[in-house]
C-alpha cells in the first residue's frame, strides 16, 4: 500500500513579532518543503513534477476570513515566483476566489490582464459561473467558470482553520469558493457535501498540489478571525492528497487546541467527519488513517 | 447606480432579469404601465445593508439568525443558509432590502389564490435568495443564488408602491423566490402599501418562526402556503427543511385569522403516496378547518429533479377527490389548464362560482362573497 505523503515545513523565522512575514525565509520552506515532498533535490524539478510549462494553473486562495484567518497573499506570491522559476508563464497563473474586494482587501494584486500574473474573483464580470448547473450525488450548483475555462490545473492554497460548523476548514473545504451556493452545504458538519463537491471531475482531475498555510492557525472560533484563538505556527504543508493534508491539519488544530486548554474538536461535537468521508471507497479522494499517511516534519 | 430610459430598461429586463431566470417559469414580459425614468438597475455585485430584524447577538461577535426555523450561527463575515443575510462585526444585515431580481404584474391566480380578490393582479416582487433548497424549485436561478449573483433592480419599498397603483395592481405579492427571506422589505413595503390601499400577499413555504410571523400579518392580506409534503422524509431530504414548523406556521395562521390557501405540488414517487395524502387532509380539516382552499398541483420536471415525469392528472384528481371526501370544501387541481377543477364550485349548490381557464376568469357566479344561486357564503376576501 502506498502511504500519502504530507510534508510540515516549520520556521519560526518565518514570521517576526508583529506577524510580519520573512519572505526570503518563506521561500526557503516553500524550497525545501516541494524538495522534500517530490524526492527531487532541486524546487524546479520538483514543480515540474507536477505542473508543465504548457499548462495554466489556478491558485486556489480562501480569503472569506480577511486578514488573520486567510491564506497570505505573501505565500501565494512566493509559490506563484517558485513556479515562474520552474518555467511556468507568469500569465498562465492565475490566483483566484470568489470576489475580487474579497482578494483586494487582503493586498492581492488584481490584474486580468494579458501580461504579468493574473489575480482575479469569479465575480469578474467578464467570468462568473457556468451556466449549467452541475449536480453530482448531493450537490447542485453553478461553477467558477475559473477552473472551467481558465485552467486545467490547480495549486490548491487554503488556510488552516478550525471552522464551528465544519470542524476544520482546509484543502477539500476550500472548493466551497469555486461554487454558487457553499451557504446550502453546512448542514451536518458539512457531510458529505464537502466530499461530494470534491468528487466533481473538474475539481478532481485539477488537483496537483496543495500548499497549505500554517503560518498563522485559527484553531478555535473559526472561520472568522480571532485573535485570541489564533496562534503561530509557523508552518507550510505540502501534500497531493487533500485528504491526508486535511487529517492532518485536524491534528495540528486538535493539538493547539489542547496546548490552550480548549476541548479538542471531537469533545465540541466538530469532528470533521467530511474528511472520513472523502476517504471512503465511494469518494476516495485520500487517506484519512496514520497508518496510511507518511508524515515528514521540517524545521528549518 | 445607473439611471435607465424606458427603452433601456425594457432591455435589461428582458436580457438582465431574464437572462438570469433562465428557463423558470417567471413570465420574462415587462411591466408595461412604467414611467420612463422610474427603474435604475444595480449592477451585479451591490448589496443592501440594513439591519435584520429577528437575530441576537452571541459572543464573539457571532449571531443567531431568530427569522426562521434553521436559527443559523453565523460568525463574523458569514452568511446565513439563506445566502442573503451577513453578519458584519457582530451585526446581522439583509443584503437584499430594496433589491428586487424580478417583478412583474401578474393575475392573483397565479400565485394561486383562487379565493382572493379574483380577477385582479397582483405587483409580484422577488430577491435573490431561500431559506429551503427545495430540488424541484421552478425558479432556482434566482432561490438558490445570491444577491450578487443576480441582476438587481433598486425598488423602494415607495416605488413598490407606487407602481402597484399605476399598474392598476390591487396587491403586492412576495413571491417566485423566498419572501421570508427579505423580510424587513416585505414587511415596509406592506405597511407602506396599507396606508395607500394596495393590499399584500405572500407566497411562501412557511418555513418562519412565530415572532415574526405574527408581526409580518398584521400587514399582509393573504398569505399562500406551498406545503411541500406530509411527510418527515420528503422536508429532509428533498427540501432540507422539516415538517413541524410548516404544520406549526398554519396553526398560527389559522389562529390569527388571516386569510390563507394551501398548494401542495404533486411530486411523482416522492410524495404521491395517497396514504399520506389523507392524512395531509385529515389533518388539514382537524386543525384548520374545512374551507381552507387546497390546490393539488401538477409537477414539471425542473431543477435537481429532472429525471421525473410530469404529474399524472389521473395522480391530482385521485388526491382531489381524497380531499373532497375528507370533508375539505374547496379543492383545486393547478397548472392542468382547462381542467374542470380549477373552478371554485358551491359547496352547497354544486354550481359554479367562478369559472376559471388557466389564469383567467370565465365566469363570475358570486355576489358580496355569496353564491348567487343559493345564497350560501363563500368564505374568501372578495373585494
Amino acid at each position: 500500500m502506498k502511504k500519502s505523503r504530507v510534508v510540515i515545513i516549520r520556521s519560526n523565522k518565518v514570521l517576526s513579532k508583529s506577524k510580519q512575514i520573512n519572505s526570503s525565509i518563506l521561500s526557503e520552506m516553500m524550497k525545501k518543503g516541494i524538495s522534500t515532498f517530490s524526492g527531487e533535490f532541486d524546487f524546479r524539478d520538483a514543480i515540474r513534477k507536477f505542473y508543465s510549462p504548457k499548462d495554466v494553473l489556478g491558485m486556489k486562495v480562501n480569503c472569506l476570513a480577511g486578514k488573520g484567518a486567510s491564506t497570505h497573499p505573501e505565500v501565494a506570491l512566493c509559490f506563484a515566483g517558485l513556479l515562474k522559476e520552474s518555467g511556468i508563464k507568469e500569465n498562465n497563473i492565475i490566483i483566484w476566489d470568489r470576489s475580487n474586494s474579497e482578494l483586494e482587501e487582503l493586498g492581492f494584486p488584481l490584474n486580468n490582464k494579458r501580461n504579468g500574473l493574473r489575480c482575479f474573483g469569479t465575480d469578474t464580470s467578464e467570468v462568473g459561473y457556468s451556466r449549467d448547473l452541475y449536480q453530482h450525488l448531493n450537490i447542485g450548483s453553478l461553477l467558477s467558470r475559473i477552473p472551467l475555462y481558465y485552467t486545467n490545473v490547480q495549486v490548491n492554497l487554503p488556510v488552516l482553520k478550525d471552522h464551528s460548523l465544519a470542524g476544520v476548514s482546509c484543502a477539500l473545504k476550500n472548493f466551497y469558493g469555486a461554487i454558487n451556493n457553499p451557504n446550502k452545504y453546512h448542514d451536518d458538519g458539512c457531510d458529505p457535501f464537502v466530499a461530494d463537491l470534491n468528487t466533481l471531475p473538474e475539481i478532481r482531475n485539477q488537483n496537483r498540489l496543495i500548499i497549505c498555510d500554517a503560518l498563522t492557525v485559527q484553531y478555535k472560533g473559526g472561520p472568522s478571525y480571532h485573535p485570541y484563538w489564533n496562534e503561530e505556527y509557523f508552518g507550510i504543508i505540502i501534500s497531493s492528497d487533500p485528504v491526508a493534508l486535511d487529517f492532518v491539519g485536524s491534528q495540528i488544530i486538535d493539538q493547539l487546541r489542547q496546548k490552550n486548554g480548549s476541548p479538542t474538536l471531537e469533545k465540541s461535537g466538530i469532528f470533521p467527519k467530511y474528511i472520513l468521508t472523502a476517504a471512503d471507497k465511494n469518494h476516495n479522494l485520500g487517506k484519512a488513517s496514520l497508518e496510511e499517511i507518511e508524515k515528514l516534519e521540517i524545521n528549518l | 447606480m445607473k439611471k435607465l430610459r424606458r427603452r433601456e430598461f425594457f432591455k435589461y429586463s428582458l436580457s438582465g432579469a431574464g437572462g438570469v431566470l433562465g428557463s423558470s417559469l417567471i413570465s420574462r414580459v415587462p411591466f408595461l404601465n412604467v414611467p420612463d425614468t422610474a427603474y435604475a438597475l444595480s449592477s451585479a455585485g451591490r448589496l443592501s445593508r440594513v439591519e435584520a430584524k429577528y437575530y441576537k447577538k452571541l459572543e464573539h461577535k457571532e449571531i443567531e439568525c431568530l427569522l426562521c426555523p434553521r436559527k443559523c450561527k453565523v460568525g463574523d463575515r458569514e452568511r446565513g443558509y439563506c445566502g442573503v443575510r451577513e453578519n458584519q462585526k457582530g451585526i446581522y444585515y439583509t443584503l437584499v432590502y430594496g433589491l428586487a431580481c424580478t417583478f412583474h404584474n401578474d393575475p392573483i391566480e397565479k400565485k394561486p389564490f383562487f379565493h382572493f380578490l379574483p380577477g385582479t393582479n397582483a405587483f409580484s416582487i422577488a430577491t435573490a435568495g431561500c431559506n429551503l433548497n427545495c430540488k424541484f424549485c421552478q425558479n432556482w436561478e434566482i432561490s438558490q443564488a445570491r444577491p450578487e449573483q443576480t441582476y438587481n433592480f433598486e425598488l423602494s419599498p415607495q416605488s413598490v408602491v407606487e407602481y402597484a397603483l399605476k399598474g392598476n395592481s390591487s396587491s403586492i405579492a412576495y413571491t417566485y423566490s423566498e419572501p421570508v427571506v427579505f423580510y424587513e422589505y416585505m414587511l415596509d413595503c406592506s405597511k407602506l402599501g396599507k396606508e395607500k390601499g394596495v393590499k399584500s400577499v405572500m407566497v411562501s413555504a412557511g418555513y418562519i418562526e412565530p415572532e415574526p410571523l405574527i408581526e409580518l400579518c398584521k400587514e399582509l392580506d393573504a398569505v399562500k402556503i406551498d406545503f411541500k409534503a406530509f411527510t418527515e422524509k420528503y422536508y429532509q431530504e428533498i427540501c432540507q427543511g422539516k415538517l413541524e414548523p410548516v404544520l406549526e406556521c398554519l396553526k398560527e395562521l389559522k389562529r390569527i385569522g388571516i386569510w390563507y390557501e394551501i398548494v401542495y405540488l404533486m411530486v411523482p414517487t416522492l410524495n404521491d403516496d395517497m396514504r399520506n395524502i389523507k392524512k395531509m387532509c385529515q389533518w388539514i380539516l382537524n386543525n384548520l378547518g374545512p374551507d381552507v382552499p387546497i390546490h393539488f398541483t401538477r409537477f414539471t420536471p425542473m431543477y435537481l429533479l429532472k429525471n421525473l415525469p410530469l404529474t399524472p392528472v389521473s395522480s391530482l384528481e385521485k388526491a382531489h377527490k381524497i380531499a373532497q371526501e375528507s370533508g375539505l370544501r374547496f379543492v383545486y387541481i393547478g397548472n392542468v389548464p382547462g381542467h374542470k377543477a380549477e373552478s371554485t364550485y358551491c359547496p352547497k349548490c354544486k354550481k359554479v362560482l367562478i369559472g376559471r381557464y388557466g389564469y383567467t376568469i370565465t365566469q363570475m357566479n358570486l355576489q358580496m362573497g355569496r353564491c348567487k344561486f343559493c345564497g350560501e357564503k363563500i368564505p374568501g376576501v372578495w373585494g
